[in-house]
């Protein structure tokens, strides 16, 4: 069937068996590999992609979900306009050691700029229970708290400015 | 013009880019032209017969390319899957070792173990093609627990292993140790399982193989630590490719922990495939999979006695351990419970003797092997609680039991009776600096507090000292190492003067590409930005053995830094020649050459320059270019340790524990990046904190199915589960590597269990309990607290 959204800010039409999952779709026939596949249970989150501004998890979301809507990927993700900056948040978690091996990240940034606007006065005990359904083995996650309060910061101290 | 940004700062990481903006480069990522997929059938039965296997119906199914079994591995004639070591029993006599074929042939011994790989034109056709195929399985009983699998009547795994022991291994004086017992005027005693662990890195394993018929070459692309270390088991003892035919490529790794350092089946049959199917073939593993093929860690069971003076001193230390080997020996899978476990049961203590016997046992589960820590985390739980143990029955404050036994700083280089010898270490100064930064003397105040509310809370110690690094050849070779275990590093400086290092470790998140640049930019004096690292590529680097055991930089470092050095010798002949002054009298600072006591000078760029285009330049007696190559193979282990404090509160109505505050001071040596090395010690730690809270691999007893077959049902540690951590450094030097560097990747995990489990059971103690088995989940401490013989009551 054909489906046809807007992709990173681009009208794109695809055409794609009914049955495909969004995160198989991106990958494989866009090749926008940002988005990881870490399990087959919904759990881990590397694959949070936003739906309409809403985060979601790719894997548990058929194609034509999207016909219509707005998908928003990691590969999307751009700092101030005009500017080669990263986003805020990817800014923070460089800045503050959010990653290591990078697996679980862009589920994590995808997650973590979700938090951030829905909620600007993020408290730790807020992105703790906010990243429970993202899994990280690397980190112990202590870096990625720090790194999304500091990303929500600078997201607020931008909408202010 | 950028800048020098050299050992003990800590800026940002270089590889950060790529995976902040989804420009990873991870095996599942990659497509080839024309590329297949594979899908791998495996065993539903712990333990099994194959009658046959009917091959038609998938063959005949839609976009199938081909189907293979162990038949077709046999008509090959291929090797099966290795062992790295060969460790032998008291006697001497060598460990049983039956083979692993890639492709079970007879019999299947675990649930995972590999029927069949199944080719077709889509994974959606590979899936279907493969629930076609007819497998003819004779069911026999599964054993899954090693106090079950000697037992009598057991199932036996294998004709030739009575009572699936692998080997009965010890170490260290049995008749000294007795004699200490004799003599001793208390002894603990202590019976522990050690829990079975998944590791479970972000990134499932996956592989893509690729033949070139034109050049008779393979690649495969491969989640691995080590692809060097798979070139030659694969090329050389599996597949009979010659090294020069078969390039592997590890690429982006999404995290390791042992899972990816070994050599898998997976590996070998879609490498082996590609050439049969002439087109590229790509398997990438579901999460499910990886429960059911991903090696497993840890699963002993143990017993345990320490024998003491009367004022506490440790006389002697005996462990008998049961240790699973799963349904066959993978790549290092019988030297972790034995040559990693039993050297550390001295711990940072002056026990004068020890004795360690170890059964290393086959069950109906997945292979166990390395899992982040390997050997020494189980070896430090062991130790640590039974020190707990000791001190409570002695009346002996915790802290104190442990300091009247501790090495002193002044000891060192300290020979243990368990081979090893600690070159350097401060127990005790690690030990003060947690009871400071974990504030202990007001954790009476914290304690009462928790009361209030109904809970209570408990402190938890835990010391640790630990053999990474891995390793010194000679020595690994004397304990049945049948490799070597040096690492290679070439520094190719480039004409213009930036730099690419060519290094045989692999970065799966421990930051090697920003803290290999910072040795290379502190030694040579290039900018930061003018280094790149480059790895996990057979084709481009020239030799390694991959990143584990804490190896990387101390002795992937070390080659690089001894590397980084033949440069500068070098630079310094061609400076001399340019500067027309005797060698020995050129220095080398700052990334420039001078002549002693002149402000002549040539800039580090312009030697480069001059090597490249020597026009002037002495070509009798010096090849022109500037790259330089150097191999280390370090004389002895580095033995990082450190001081755990963990703090928990117990709710007595549900039986949850949660991890209140965290403390570690741990001596890693020469700090290159401290943002870098922190990172290591949380993600580490939080490892060690699944293990004592939250993570168990289980088995059913009767048909060997694991119960724990996915993220649903193995519970991993998630950022609500946790405090802020307080981590600190008390390093002394390493004094034999050449930066003063020890390990700090395993170090957390090393530490961590048995400190959160002795604040389990010290916040429990009041109700008598003396020992809590992991993971200490709800479940498990509900139970216990409803069996207590004290009402169940804050106080």
């Amino acid at each position: 069937m054909q489906i046809s959204f807007t992709l990173n800010g681009r009208p794109t039409t695809v055409e794609a068996e009914p049955a495909t999952l969004v995160a198989d779709l991106l990958r494989e026939q866009l090749n926008l590999t940002g988005t990881h596949i870490g399990c087959d249970t919904s759990q881990c989150g590397a694959c949070v992609v936003h739906l309409d501004g809403l985060p979601v998890k790719s894997c548990t979301l058929l194609a034509p979900a999207l016909d219509g809507a707005t998908l928003l990927t990691i590969e999307g993700l751009q700092g101030a306009p005009g500017s080669n900056l990263m986003h805020p948040m990817q800014e923070a978690f460089r800045e503050h050691h959010g990653l290591q091996c990078g697996f679980c990240t862009p589920g994590m940034l995808m997650t973590a700029i979700a938090l951030a606007t829905e909620k600007p006065d993020l408290t730790e005990a807020d992105v703790r229970h906010g990243l429970e359904g993202n899994i990280c083995r690397c980190t112990g996650y202590q870096n990625i708290v720090v790194s999304v309060m500091a990303g929500a910061a600078a997201m607020n101290a931008a909408k202010g400015g | 013009m950028g800048n020098v940004i050299g050992i003990g700062a800590a800026p940002k990481r270089k590889e950060d880019q790529r995976f902040l903006t989804g420009r990873g480069n991870y095996v599942a990522d990659i497509k080839r032209p024309g590329m297949t997929a594979g899908v791998f059938v495996r065993s539903p039965h712990g333990h099994a017969v194959i009658r046959g296997i009917n091959k038609s119906a998938a063959l005949a199914a839609p976009g199938v390319v081909a189907v293979l079994t162990g038949d077709d591995v046999a008509a090959d004639k291929l090797g099966s899957l290795p062992c790295g070591w060969g460790i032998t029993d008291a006697k001497g006599v060598p460990m049983k070792e039956p083979p692993y074929p890639m492709l079970a042939q007879g019999k299947v011994r675990f649930v995972g173990d590999i029927v069949a790989f199944v080719v077709a034109e889509t994974p959606e056709q590979a899936s279907a093609a493969a629930e076609l195929l007819t497998v003819d399985y004779e069911v026999l009983p599964s054993v899954v627990g090693v106090l079950d699998a000697v037992g009598p009547g057991a199932p036996q795994l294998f004709d030739d292993v009575p009572n699936n022991i692998c080997c009965d291994w010890e170490l260290g004086d049995k008749a000294a140790v007795e004699t200490a017992f004799k003599k001793a005027a208390h002894v603990a005693k202590l019976s522990l399982v050690n829990n079975r662990l998944i590791g479970n890195p972000m990134e499932p394993r996956a592989a893509i193989a690729e033949y070139e018929p034109g050049t008779d070459r393979y690649t495969l692309w491969t989640t691995s630590q080590f692809p060097h270390v798979v070139r030659f088991l694969m090329g050389a003892l599996v597949l009979n490719i010659p090294q020069h035919k078969l390039r592997v490529v590890a690429p982006d790794v999404g995290g390791g922990f042992g899972v990816k350092q070994f050599h898998y089946g997976e590996e070998a049959v879609i490498t082996w495939a590609a050439k049969r199917v002439r087109r590229p073939i790509k398997w990438v593993a579901s999460r499910s999979e990886g429960y059911v093929s991903d090696r497993h860690g840890r699963d002993h069971v143990t017993e345990a006695e320490l024998a003491l003076d009367e004022t506490g001193k440790f006389l002697a230390f005996r462990v008998k351990t049961l240790a699973n080997m799963g349904g066959y020996l993978s790549t290092f899978g019988p030297n972790i419970p034995t040559n990693l476990y039993g050297p550390l049961l001295g711990g940072v203590y002056t026990t004068p003797a020890i004795y360690c016997n170890v059964k290393v046992v086959f069950t109906n589960t997945v292979p166990v092997d390395a899992y982040r820590g390997a050997g020494r985390p189980e070896a430090t739980f062991v130790l640590e609680r039974i020190v707990d143990v000791a001190a409570a029955e002695m009346g002996i404050d915790r802290v104190e039991i442990r300091r009247r036994n501790m090495i002193p700083k002044e000891a060192y280089p300290y020979q243990t009776p368990v081979l090893v010898q600690y070159d350097s270490g401060d127990p005790v100064g690690c030990l003060d600096g947690a009871l400071v930064a974990a504030d202990v003397k007001n954790f009476g105040a914290r304690k009462a507090a928790s009361a209030s509310r109904g809970k209570f809370r408990g402190l938890g110690y835990s010391t640790y000292v630990e053999a990474c690094g891995l390793a010194p050849s000679r020595f690994a070779g004397r304990l049945g190492a049948r490799g070597g275990l040096y690492e290679s590093a070439t520094v190719r400086v480039h004409p213009t003067g930036q730099v690419t290092v060519l290094i045989g470790t692999h970065n799966h998140g421990q930051g090697h590409e920003t803290t290999f640049a910072q040795i290379v930019s502190d030694r040579l004096g290039v900018a930061f930005e003018n280094v790149d690292i480059v790895f996990g590529d057979t084709d481009r680097v020239q030799f390694g053995m991959g990143t584990y055991g804490s190896r990387s930089l101390v002795v992937g470092g070390a080659a690089l830094s001894k590397a980084a050095d033949k440069v500068i010798v070098k630079g310094k002949k061609i400076a001399a020649h340019l500067l027309e002054a005797a060698e020995v009298d050129i220095q080398f600072e700052a990334g420039k050459f001078s002549v002693a006591g002149t402000d002549r000078t040539k800039t580090f760029e312009e030697i480069a320059g001059a090597a490249y285009v020597p026009h002037d330049y002495p070509l009798e007696v010096l090849e022109p270019g500037l790259e330089e190559q150097a191999y280390y193979d370090p004389v002895n282990f580095t033995y990082p340790g450190g001081c755990h404090i963990a703090e928990v509160e117990v709710d007595p109505e549900t039986g949850t524990v949660t991890l209140v505050n965290y403390t570690a001071v741990d001596d890693v040596g020469t700090v290159i990046n401290p943002m870098i090395v922190e990172g290591q010690l949380h993600g580490g730690i939080v490892q060690g904190v699944g293990q004592a809270l939250y993570e168990n691999a289980v088995y059913d007893e009767g048909s060997g199915q694991l119960l724990s077959g996915s993220l649903m049902d193995y519970c991993m540690p998630r950022a609500d589960h946790l405090p802020m951590m307080t981590v600190a450094t008390h390093s002394t030097l390493c004094t034999h590597t050449p930066m003063g560097v020890k390990g700090c990747g395993e170090v957390g995990t090393i530490g961590s269990p048995a400190a959160v489990i002795n604040a389990v059971v010290d916040a429990l103690s009041h109700l008598g309990v003396t020992h809590v088995d992991m993971p200490a989940t709800p479940n498990r401490i509900w139970r216990l607290l409803q069996n207590a013989s004290l009402p169940v009551a804050a106080e």
